[in-house]
C-alpha cells in the first residue's frame, strides 16, 4: 500500500496582524505537521528592559504594538505597582478603564471591518468592502475615530499613548475635557449596535471548539484592566501565581513562543472573556448579546466576530459611564516607590489576557522582565484547530484549504508583532 | 459676496524611530512653527483612519513621505531627492505628476503593517473623503536603520521641502 504526503505553504498570511507563515503537512488524510511560523524577528523587549529604571516599561513596552499599546501599560503599571505595593485609588482605576475602553473599541474595529468581515462577504479587503458596502465602511470608520479620540483625550495621543505612568496619569483631563468625549461615543452607540446586528446576520460555519478557556475575572464588572484568573475548568489563581501555572515554551518553527495551562493547551481572548463573563455585560450590551443569540458562552471561534461587536458596545456604554461619575483625580498619580523586587501584573488586551512581571535591583533597575502576550498564549488552540479543518477535508484543493486556513487564523485575530516579542501558508501533501 | 477661507492641512507621515522615515514629521513640526494656527499640521504614523480625519474637508492637504526606491539599484534613487505628486496638474518641472500620472496600487492588504497612504487615499476616493486637493512630497531614504535623526542628505532635503511647503500654503 502506497502513502500520500501533501505539503503546502502560505507564504504571508494576509489580514492579520503583522506577518506570518503557515506550512501543512498532510500523509494519508492525517494533519502530520501544521506550523503556524511567526518570523518577525525577535524583538528582545524582555532583554531590552534590563538595565531600564522601574518607572520605564510602560512607555517601553507601549511599543511593542501600535495596535494595543493601552493594554502594555496597563499590565506594566499593574505589576510595577504591585511591586511598589501600591493600590490606586478608584479615580485612577476609572481613568484608567476609560482609556482601556477606547483601545478595546479602536483594536475590534480595526479587525472586524478591516480584516475578518471580508471572509463572510467574499470580498478580499475592506477597500473592495468600501466599493460593494460603503455604509459599512464608514460605520467602523466612525467607530474608529471614537475609539481613537478616547486614547487621544486620555492619553495624549491615539498611538502609543503618553500620558500614562506608574501609579497613574501624568495628566488628568477635567470634567469639560471629557464633556465633547461624551457626544462622540453617544454617536457612536448606534453604530456599535448596528455592527452587531450585521455581523450577527454573516453565515457562520459550525465550529464548536473544546478548547480551556483562561480570562481575567472581576467580582464587580466585565474585566478589562485587571482582575484574577480564572477558566472554564475551574482554574483560579491571582496575577502573582500565574508563572506558576503557565509555561511558555520554545517551537522550532516559530519567533514567539507557545504555552500551556498546567501542561493543557488553553485559549485567551473575546471568546474566554465572554464565555466567562458573559454575565456582568450590562445594558445595551447584554440586549445585543441576546439579540445575536450568543447564549451565555460562545465556543464558535468564527463568532468571534459578534463577540468583539458586543465588547464594543460594552466599551462605549461603560466608557458612557465613567465619564458621566467621572471624579478627576488629584493628584493624578499615586505616589510609588519600590518595596518588593518583584511585581506581577496582568490585563485584557483586546486579543486576551496580557502578563508582565519584572524584577528590581537594589538601584530600582529592572533585573529581569517576562511578558507573556495572548498570541503566544493562543497559538497551540489555533494549531489544534487548523489540524482538526485540515484532516476533515482531506479532498481540498490547496487553494480551498488556504482559504479556510486563514480564515481560522483570523478568528483568533492574531497579534504577531505582539507575539515575537507573525504570516506566510505551506502545505505539504504525503 | 464674503469669501470662505480655505482650509488647509498639512500631514508627515513616518516614524521618527527609523531615521529618514522620520523626514515627514521633522518636516511637519517645522511647518508648524511658521503657520498660523488655521492651518492643520500632523505628525501621523500612516495609518489610514487618522488621516482621513486629519483631512477631512480639507481644500488642500499637503503629505510629507519618506519613500525607499529599487534598492537593487541604489544609483537611481539618490539619497534626498525630492519627489512631489499632484493629483491636479504639472506645475513645474521637478517630479511633478498630474492624476493621470499617478496610478494608486493599493493592491490587498495583507497585513495591518500593509495599511498605509495608498490605502488612505483609496479608501478616501471610494468614500468620498479626500480632501480637495491632495499634493504629496516624497524623500528618498538613505537610511532607515533603527534610532533617531536624519541622515545628511534628508536633513538638506527636508529643508527644502520645508520652503515648498510653505510656498504651497502661500499659494494655496
Amino acid at each position: 500500500m502506497t502513502s500520500s504526503r501533501r505539503e503546502m505553504t502560505v507564504r504571508a498570511l494576509a489580514r492579520v496582524e503583522g506577518e506570518g507563515r503557515l506550512d501543512i503537512t498532510v500523509r494519508d488524510g492525517h494533519a502530520e505537521r501544521v506550523d503556524l511560523a511567526i518570523y518577525e524577528p525577535p524583538r528582545f523587549f524582555e532583554s531590552f528592559l534590563r538595565g531600564r529604571h522601574y518607572l520605564e516599561p510602560p512607555d517601553i513596552t507601549s511599543r511593542i504594538c501600535g495596535i494595543c499599546p493601552v493594554a502594555y501599560q496597563v499590565s506594566a503599571c499593574n505589576a510595577l505597582e504591585d511591586a511598589c505595593g501600591v493600590i490606586v485609588d478608584d479615580d485612577i482605576v476609572d481613568l484608567r478603564r476609560l482609556l482601556y475602553c477606547g483601545e478595546w473599541i479602536a483594536s475590534h474595529v480595526l479587525h472586524i471591518y478591516f480584516l475578518h468581515a471580508p471572509d463572510f462577504l467574499g470580498v478580499p479587503d475592506s477597500i473592495e468592502l468600501a466599493r460593494t458596502d460603503r455604509a459599512a465602511i464608514e460605520r467602523g470608520l466612525a467607530l474608529k475615530k471614537a475609539g481613537n479620540a478616547v486614547l487621544d483625550v486620555v492619553g495624549g495621543r491615539p498611538i502609543h499613548p503618553v500620558n500614562v505612568r506608574v501609579g497613574g496619569f501624568h495628566h488628568a483631563p477635567t470634567r469639560a475635557e471629557l464633556a465633547p468625549l461624551a457626544a462622540q461615543l453617544e454617536a457612536a452607540l448606534d453604530h456599535a449596535v448596528a455592527t452587531v446586528d450585521w455581523v450577527s446576520s454573516f453565515d457562520c460555519p459550525d465550529f464548536d471548539v473544546g478548547h480551556e478557556f483562561l480570562a481575567l475575572q472581576h467580582p464587580s464588572r466585565y474585566a478589562i484592566e485587571d482582575g484574577d484568573i480564572v477558566s472554564t475548568s475551574g482554574f483560579h489563581c491571582t496575577a502573582s501565581e500565574f508563572a506558576q501555572h503557565v509555561s511558555e515554551h520554545q517551537v522550532p518553527h516559530s519567533t514567539a513562543l507557545h504555552a500551556t495551562l498546567d501542561g493543557r493547551r488553553y485559549l485567551t481572548g473575546p471568546l474566554a472573556r465572554y464565555s466567562l463573563n458573559s454575565g456582568q455585560l450590562t445594558g445595551q450590551a447584554a440586549a445585543s448579546a441576546a439579540s445575536a443569540g450568543l447564549g451565555p458562552r460562545c465556543r464558535n471561534p468564527y463568532r468571534s466576530i459578534v463577540v468583539r461587536a458586543v465588547e464594543v458596545v460594552y466599551a462605549l456604554e461603560e466608557a458612557l459611564r465613567i465619564i458621566d461619575r467621572y471624579r478627576r483625580p488629584t493628584p493624578p498619580a499615586a505616589a510609588v516607590s519600590p518595596v518588593r523586587r518583584v511585581g506581577h501584573g496582568v490585563s485584557e488586551a483586546p486579543r486576551g489576557l496580557l502578563y508582565h512581571r519584572y524584577e528590581l535591583d537594589a538601584d530600582d533597575l529592572v533585573a529581569a522582565a517576562a511578558i507573556v502576550p495572548p498570541t503566544s498564549q493562543n497559538q497551540a488552540a489555533i494549531e489544534h484547530d487548523l489540524c482538526r479543518a485540515v484532516e476533515a477535508n482531506p479532498a481540498a484543493s490547496n487553494e480551498d484549504l488556504t482559504t479556510m486556513c486563514e480564515r481560522i487564523i483570523r478568528n483568533y485575530d492574531p497579534c504577531i508583532s505582539c507575539a515575537t516579542h507573525f504570516l506566510t501558508l505551506t502545505v505539504h501533501h504525503r | 459676496m464674503k469669501t470662505v477661507p480655505m482650509r488647509t492641512v498639512v500631514l508627515g507621515l513616518g516614524n521618527e524611530y527609523r531615521r529618514d522615515d522620520g523626514v515627514g514629521h521633522v518636516v511637519a513640526r517645522e511647518v508648524a512653527s511658521r503657520v498660523t494656527p488655521d492651518v492643520g499640521v500632523y505628525a501621523v504614523d500612516g495609518e489610514p483612519t487618522r488621516m482621513l480625519d486629519a483631512w477631512d474637508g480639507a481644500d488642500l492637504a499637503i503629505l510629507i513621505d519618506s519613500a525607499v526606491g529599487d534598492s537593487s539599484r541604489p544609483e537611481t534613487v539618490p539619497s534626498g531627492t525630492v519627489h512631489r505628486v499632484e493629483s491636479v496638474h504639472r506645475v513645474d518641472s521637478v517630479h511633478r505628476f498630474d492624476s493621470g500620472d499617478v496610478t494608486l496600487s493599493p493592491g490587498a492588504a495583507t497585513s495591518t503593517h500593509g495599511f498605509g497612504l495608498i490605502t488612505a487615499l483609496e479608501l478616501g476616493r471610494l468614500l468620498d473623503r479626500l480632501p480637495h486637493r491632495w499634493v504629496l512630497y516624497t524623500v528618498d531614504a538613505a537610511d532607515v536603520g533603527f534610532g533617531c535623526g536624519l541622515s545628511r542628505a534628508t536633513a538638506r532635503a527636508a529643508d527644502r521641502v520645508v520652503a515648498a511647503v510653505l510656498e504651497e500654503i502661500a499659494r494655496g
